[in-house]
Parts: C-alpha cells; structure tokens; sequence
C-alpha cells in the first residue's frame, strides 16, 4: 500500500463531513472515487493534502505516518493534486504555473539567487527543460506565454494536471478532471491520464462524476455517501451493487409539485 | 568568474549614474537643493521597493511601512550619534565603515522587529493584516512620540537633532541600485516565484510544496529590512528626525506610490518614487507661495484621476529590459 | 461617537468590501456644515442635525458616483487608493482659506451643558445625548436592514454583487443608499462631535475616523451591533488609558487592543470567521 487511510474522521461544527474512512491504495494503481454531492469526496482529499485537519484517524505515505502534517510538507512527501474549482495562479504564464510547482526541487540557494552563480543558472536551465516536458506531454508548449486565465477551459484543466506533475509525485489525486468537458475532450483526457501514470509510474486517485471516464480508466473504485465508504470493488460489481443505487437515486418520494407562490 | 562579472555588473550602473550626478553638481548645473531631492527620491524608492516586495509581490497588505523606516532611521541615527559621542565627529567622517554599519543595523533592526510583527499577524488574511499593520503602526508613533522617556537621545515628540550628515549621492545611489538588483534577482528566482504564488493562491502555493508562512515571513521581513536601510540613510540626509515623518499617514504615501506604478512592477515603483518625489518638491517651487497649500489638492486629484484612468498602475506589467527575466524569454 | 462614525465604515466594508477611507471626512464636513448652520444662518437644532445629515449623505452619494462606482470591477486596491486620495483631497481642499480655512473654530454651544450625577458616576447631558443617539441610529439600522425591501437588498448584496443584480436588485442604488445612510449617521456624529468638544478643524476627522474603522473590525466588520460593541470597549479603553496612564498613549491603546482581539478571534468578536472552501 503507498497510501493507506484509517478511521479518518471530520467534523464541521455537528457535521460528520468525513465518518471513519478506511482505504488502501496500492502501488502504480488506478482508483476512482464516486458519490453523491456532498458525500465528502473533496473532502477526504482534502484532509489527505493537509488542507483540513482530521479530527481522528491516520493517513500513511508508504508506511509514514502524514496525519495533520501541513500542506507543503505532503507535497514533499510526493502527493499532488488538483482541484475541483480550478485554482491556477490565474495572472501568471502557463510557463511559471509549471515552474511554481518545480519549487521544492530546485536546488540552489537564496544566495545563490542573489548573486546569480553558476548554480543559479544551470538549475534554472534544468527547470526549464522539465517544465518544456510537461508542457509538450500536454500540447500547451505553443500557449507557455500566456497567462493562465486566458486558457480555454479544457486547457486550463490540463495546465492543473501538467503543474501537479511538476512537483514529481508519486501519488497523483485529481479533483472531477472532467468536470465541464464534451465527450470528446474526455476522450483525450482519459488517455493523458493512462499515459503519465505509465511514464511517470503514478498511483493515480481520482474523484469523478463521469461515468464513462470512471468505469472505462479506474481498475477499482471506491463509493462515499454521507462521509462514509459504502462500497468498494470492481466497476462492474459496484454498478450492481443495491446500496450504491440506493445512494444515487435515492428511495422514491411523493410526486412532482408545481411551485404555487408564482402564479401566472 | 560568474561572482566577479555580476559584482562588475552591479558597480558599473553605480559608478556611471552617481558618477554623472557627482559632476553635475559639481558643475552646479544641479543646485543643492535638487541634489537633496534626488537623493530623497532615491532613499524613497528603495523603501517603496521594500513594499512592493511585501505586497506587489506577495500580496501582504501591510500598512505600516513607515513604522518600519522609523524603526531603521531612528536605529542607525542613535548608533553613529553614540558613535560620534564617543570618537568624535572627525572618526564617524573619516570612514564609511560606521555609517555602513549602523545603516545595516537600521535595516536588521526593522527586520528583526517586522520577523516578531509578522509571527502573529502574517495569519490574518488581507484587510485585516491591513488594520493590523496600521495599528501596528500608530502604535510605534506613540513610541516614537514617548521615545525620550527610556532613551533620551532619540528626542520624542520634540525630533532627534544632531545626527551627523552623512548620506550624499554615491550613499544614495548604491542604495538605489543595491536594491534594485536585490530585488530582481530575488524575483526572478525560485524564491520570488514561491512569494508571487502565495499572492495568486495561497492554497494552492501551499499544495504546490510552498511553504506558505515561511515565506510570507521572509518577505514581510525583507522588504522590511528594505524599509529601515532607507529610513537610516533619511535620517543621515537631513540630520533631523521627527515622530510626525513615519506617521501612518506616511504609510499610504508609500503604498499610494506602488500601486501607482504597478503592484509587482519594479519599474513602475522606480518612476513613481522618482515622479512622487520631483512632483511634491517641484510643485514647492513651481507654485506661487501663496498658493503652496494646492499641493495636497492638486496630488489627489491626480491621483484620483490616475487610478481611473490605469486601475493596474501606470506601468500594468511591463517591465524596462534590464529588469526582465533573463532564463526564460 | 466612534460608534456613529463606525457604524457608517461597517455599513460600506459590508456591502462592497472597501475601507472607505473618507469616512472620516465626510464626518467632518457635517460638522463644518453645523458649524455654518449654528454660526451663520442661526437655524434651530433640528434643521441643524437635518442639514448636516443631509449634507452628508450627499457628499458621499457623489464621493460614490464619481470615485468609487468605476472601479467596482477593477482590483480592490485601486478603489481603495481612490479612497485615500478622496480623503486627502477633503482634508486639503476644505483648509484652504477660500473653502472652510486652516484654523481651528470654536463650536458655538447650542445648548448649555450640564453635569448630572447619578448613583455615583457624573456625566454631562450632551453625553447622554450621544448615547442616546447611538442607540436609537442603531435600532433604526436594525430595522432598515432586516425589515424593509432595501435592507434586503443591502444583505443581498453583501452576499455576492453579481448575483443580487442578476435577482432584480439595483446593486449600485442599494450602494448609494448605504453610503448615504452611514454618511448620515457620520453628519450627525459630526455635530454631536462638535457639541461635544467645541473646536473643529478640517483635519478632525483623521483620528476619529481611523479609530471608527478599528471599532468596527473590533467588533467584527460588516456586523451592525459589533460596530457599536467595538465603538464602547474603544471608548472605555481610552478613557481608562488617559485616566490611569497618560494621555500619551491614548491613541495608542486602541490599537493594542485591536491587535490582540484579531490575534484572538480573526474576525473580531462578533464577527463570523468564514473558512474558505477548497
């Protein structure tokens, strides 16, 4: 297991956001999570990536204890996300988006970047050639001037992954990759995943409303409702699985009303 | 061989810039009084440059700047009095080791005290770090104000008198360009990165591997440090300090100046400093006397207008050449 | 007083987000306003306090139109230099001698002050008058904006701008309307202020203002009652600070008290503390 979560809890206020969670992941996997709304998906990635801390319960990084370790600190460790909400630094080149992201890596020091040394410059160098990679893994070498916030929407969700990239993880976890895109996009993006999970050898975990995209990529899937794991297995058992149904559609209630305070 | 070709790098603009003020002043084709305003420019566009670091770049509202030139001003000007106390005014004279020295000291000072400002502070988000700094601020005018009463050299509300002048063009100029390489080099590196994705998204920094606190605080405190090099060459320039100088007031002045010319703009603060500076001074000279008050109506207005006009700072986000990015065009 | 002033910079941090820096100012042009309505034209108290409120409210409608409302969509630093360069603009072209001048002016006293001492504690009448102004500003803004068509589109709008409009609110006539409301209450604070300590000046309104601002985050910026919470423990402090200590550092206290208050609970003390959603 490189990534294994125990009896993870959080509240908010009286709200069990996250309610024992216990998962594995094993090494060079491919998982979804799904759910409904408000299951507390984004949660659990949150509390995971350091930004929540959890209130009981135990995150593990191959066999290191992670829990309540600040963010940055579980970036070094090799975890790297992106966000459902899209947060680029919006008014910055799609080049020092990838390069913000090579930080923990770059290895000279302040003094160095004052008096502009020798090592200053050839690590320099050696982040523009990684960056130029990512870039070209993702076709955006051409718009690296740009500003993040002028990108398409489709290209600002590839910039996302391309920067999580950068920190050289091992374990990648993408926020609803799909989100907002048309079938064909998702096609693409399904490849870009399969692919930088070979060349980089991620694990890879990913949330995800779109069912093509879960059940054509992830090899096991992990199903949340209410803060809790309700199912786990195989795509096509977890499609059959009568708790899982329960949780999308809910149990049948009273018929559809029209709203009365609006007469016209 | 890279240290020796950036060290020429940095003492060649020296020379020529305060070489050709030097000469011109010599000439008297500068009078003495210009002299003093471009040094105060200078001295000006080194603190604002300090601001912009803190936030330009990394997005720290902090309004107590001139808090933080005050603390470095009074500083430096206590260490060569007692300097001067002791040896004499020739020995203060006959070397620049000292003023050095207690310019260092201002700028450590300011650091060292923004490090303890920022531990609390730096976790209150935008507009309240804001008043917190501001508060901050007219806390240290009182001090300043109630300084005598522990140390009665620093003088209190009645001013500091007697500090020897010590601060002349080539003082004023190195400072300038000190701080400008300072600055771009820090900026254009890995670190000045770090400080500029704290301003775009601090979670998503912090998710990126950035440190988030550390850095605010080492941006906090450098361009702090910035501020205080600059009060301390103040102080030696008009050899008089007064509590009323490093008023909150004279904070906005110095952020007014910034984001004139662009919030994370290093060409933009060097011409407002400059323009700030010329269009206050000129304006005591260019106007009749009796209509000096107009000053403080007319730089408003101005103002007003040119916030309108440019919301993103006269310069928006170009740069002049030297002060672009070099690995990456 | 500082609770007047504050209520008026809560008001407007509320709904747009913007320090409103001239706050202060417009506080002191009502009372420059009184001042010629007492000194000059002799008119009644009533018509006093109508003039100065009014007067007020309208500055800061135009100080809005023409400063403000370009750049609601611009950066917020840019509204808020505007803001200090309104402020400045204010404070510099009123003490020129052709508008209100440099000097400081007696107050003329509308009415005698008199001291009463109930139980112990002695306080004067025009006290009592500020208090009692406070409260009744402070159940009538209660009532504006909970209970009528434009407090609800005053809370929608400090909600999200965008949207509001989108559901039929007139976002910038609720902004107005806010604006000329606190700017009200800072020309009534204005006279009240003169009453109070009989000397105006054009720059008066610097230090009351600032200290407005910080009673307002004291207590929770945004908030109508944390305003007028912050304004009473700032008020205390001073008078305690000047009492016990020196008045020297009076105008420091204030500030040492906001600073651990922030350190304590970041959105002041009625303020709720939103955690931002990833």
């Amino acid at each position: 297991m490189i990534l294994e979560v125990r009896g993870l809890t959080l509240r908010f206020g009286g709200i069990r956001a996250l309610d024992g969670v216990d998962f594995g992941i094993g090494q060079g996997e491919l998982a979804g999570i799904i759910g409904p709304n408000g299951s507390g998906k984004t949660t659990l990635f949150n509390a995971i990536t350091g930004i929540y801390r959890p209130d009981r319960g135990s995150i593990e990084m191959s066999e290191e204890e992670i829990t309540g370790l600040p963010p940055h600190e579980i970036t070094r460790r090799g975890i790297a996300r992106t966000f459902q909400n899209i947060r680029l630094f919006r008014d910055l080149t799609v080049v020092d988006n990838v390069r913000i992201a090579h930080h923990p890596h770059v290895r000279y020091g302040p003094a160095d970047a004052l008096f502009r040394t020798g090592a200053f410059y050839r690590e320099e160098r050696r982040t523009r050639e990684q960056v130029e990679e990512y870039l070209t893994i993702f076709s955006l070498q051409d718009r690296r001037k740009e500003l993040a916030r002028n990108l398409p929407y489709g290209d600002q969700r590839k910039l996302e992954i391309a920067r999580a990239l950068a920190s050289c993880p091992r374990v990648l976890l993408l926020d609803e990759p799909a989100a907002g895109m048309n079938p064909s996009e998702v096609g693409t993006l399904m490849e870009f995943i399969l692919g930088i999970r070979k060349r980089f050898s991620l694990t890879v975990l990913l949330i995800e409303h779109q069912m093509r995209l879960v059940m054509g990529i992830c090899e096991r899937l992990i199903v949340m409702d209410f803060g809790q794991v309700i199912a786990r297995g195989l795509p096509a058992e977890i499609r059959k699985d009568p708790k899982v149904i329960e949780a999308y559609l809910g149990k049948p209630v009273g018929g559809v009303r029209g709203n009365k305070s609006c007469d016209r | 061989m890279n240290l020796l070709k950036n060290i020429a790098k940095a003492v060649l603009p020296f020379a020529v810039l305060s070489g050709l003020l030097l000469f011109l002043s010599a000439r008297e084709i500068l009078n003495p009084y210009w002299v003093q305003i471009l040094q105060l420019a200078c001295i000006v566009a080194v603190s604002a440059l300090g601001l912009n670091l803190i936030y330009g770049f990394t997005g720290l509202f902090s309004l107590g700047h001139a808090a933080f030139y005050g603390v470095g001003a009074y500083t430096a000007a206590l260490l060569t009095k007692l300097y001067v106390g002791a040896y004499g005014d020739e020995a203060l004279l006959a070397t620049g080791a000292v003023f050095l020295g207690s310019l260092f000291a201002g700028g450590f000072a300011a650091a060292l005290l923004a490090c303890l400002v920022g531990l609390p502070t730096l976790r209150l988000t935008s507009d309240y770090l804001g008043i917190a700094t501001l508060g901050f601020g007219v806390i240290m005018k009182v001090l300043f104000d109630n300084a005598d009463s522990i140390v009665p050299q620093l003088g209190g509300a009645r001013g500091m008198t007697g500090i020897a002048r010590m601060t002349g063009i080539p003082w004023a100029v190195a400072a300038l360009v000190a701080a400008v390489l300072v600055i771009r080099n820090l900026v254009h590196s890995t670190y000045g990165r770090a400080l500029v994705a704290i301003r775009e998204d601090e979670v998503a920094a912090a998710a990126m591997g950035v440190d988030t606190f550390r850095y605010k605080l080492i941006g906090f405190t450098a361009g702090c440090a910035f501020a205080g090099v600059a009060g301390g060459l103040y102080a030696h320039l008009y050899t008089f300090l007064h509590p009323s100088t490093f008023d909150f007031l004279k904070s906005f002045d110095v952020l007014m100046i910034v984001v004139l010319g662009g919030l994370g703009n290093i060409s933009g603060t060097l011409v407002a400093s400059f323009a700030w500076v010329f269009l206050l001074e000129g304006m005591r000279v260019a106007l009749p006397p009796e209509y000096i008050e107009f000053r403080w109506v007319l730089i408003p207005l101005l103002l007003i207008v040119t916030m309108l006009v440019r919301p993103r700072g006269l310069f928006g986000v170009r740069e002049f050449p030297f002060l672009r990015s070099k690995v990456y065009r | 007083m500082y609770a007047l002033i504050a209520l008026g910079y809560t008001m407007v941090y509320g709904i747009v987000r913007l320090i409103n820096f001239a706050h202060g100012d417009v506080f002191m042009v009502g009372a420059f306003l009184a001042f010629y309505a007492v000194e000059k034209f002799h008119l009644p108290l009533p018509a006093v306090f109508a003039l100065a409120a009014g007067g007020a409210a309208f500055l800061a409608v135009v100080i809005d139109q023409v400063a403000y409302r370009p750049l609601r969509n611009a950066p917020k630093i840019a509204a808020l230099i505007t803001a200090i360069g309104v402020s400045l603009f204010l404070e510099y072209f009123t003490a020129l001698h052709q508008v209100f001048g440099p000097n400081y002016y007696a107050f003329p006293r509308p009415f005698r002050v008199v001291s009463l001492e109930i139980g112990g504690i002695t306080f004067t009448n025009i006290q009592g008058i500020i208090l009692l102004a406070t409260l009744v500003s402070l159940g009538a803004l209660q009532y504006v904006v909970f209970r009528t068509k434009v407090g609800r589109g005053m809370r929608a709008v400090s909600h999200d701008y965008v949207t509001a409009g989108l559901m039929g609110v007139n976002a910038n006539a609720v902004i107005s309307f806010t604006f000329a409301l606190g700017a009200a209450l800072a020309g009534v604070g204005g006279v009240l202020y003169g009453i109070a300590y009989p000397q105006i000046n054009t720059f008066m309104g610097v230090m009351p203002g600032l200290k407005a601002f910080t009673a307002a985050v004291l207590g929770g910026i945004g908030n109508i009652p944390g305003a007028v919470l912050g304004a009473l423990i700032m008020g205390q402090s001073e008078t305690m600070t000047t009492a016990y200590l020196s008045s020297t550092y009076r105008d420091g206290i204030a500030f040492v008290l906001l600073i651990a208050v922030l350190l304590w609970k970041p959105a002041g003390i009625l303020g709720k503390s939103r955690t931002e959603k990833v």
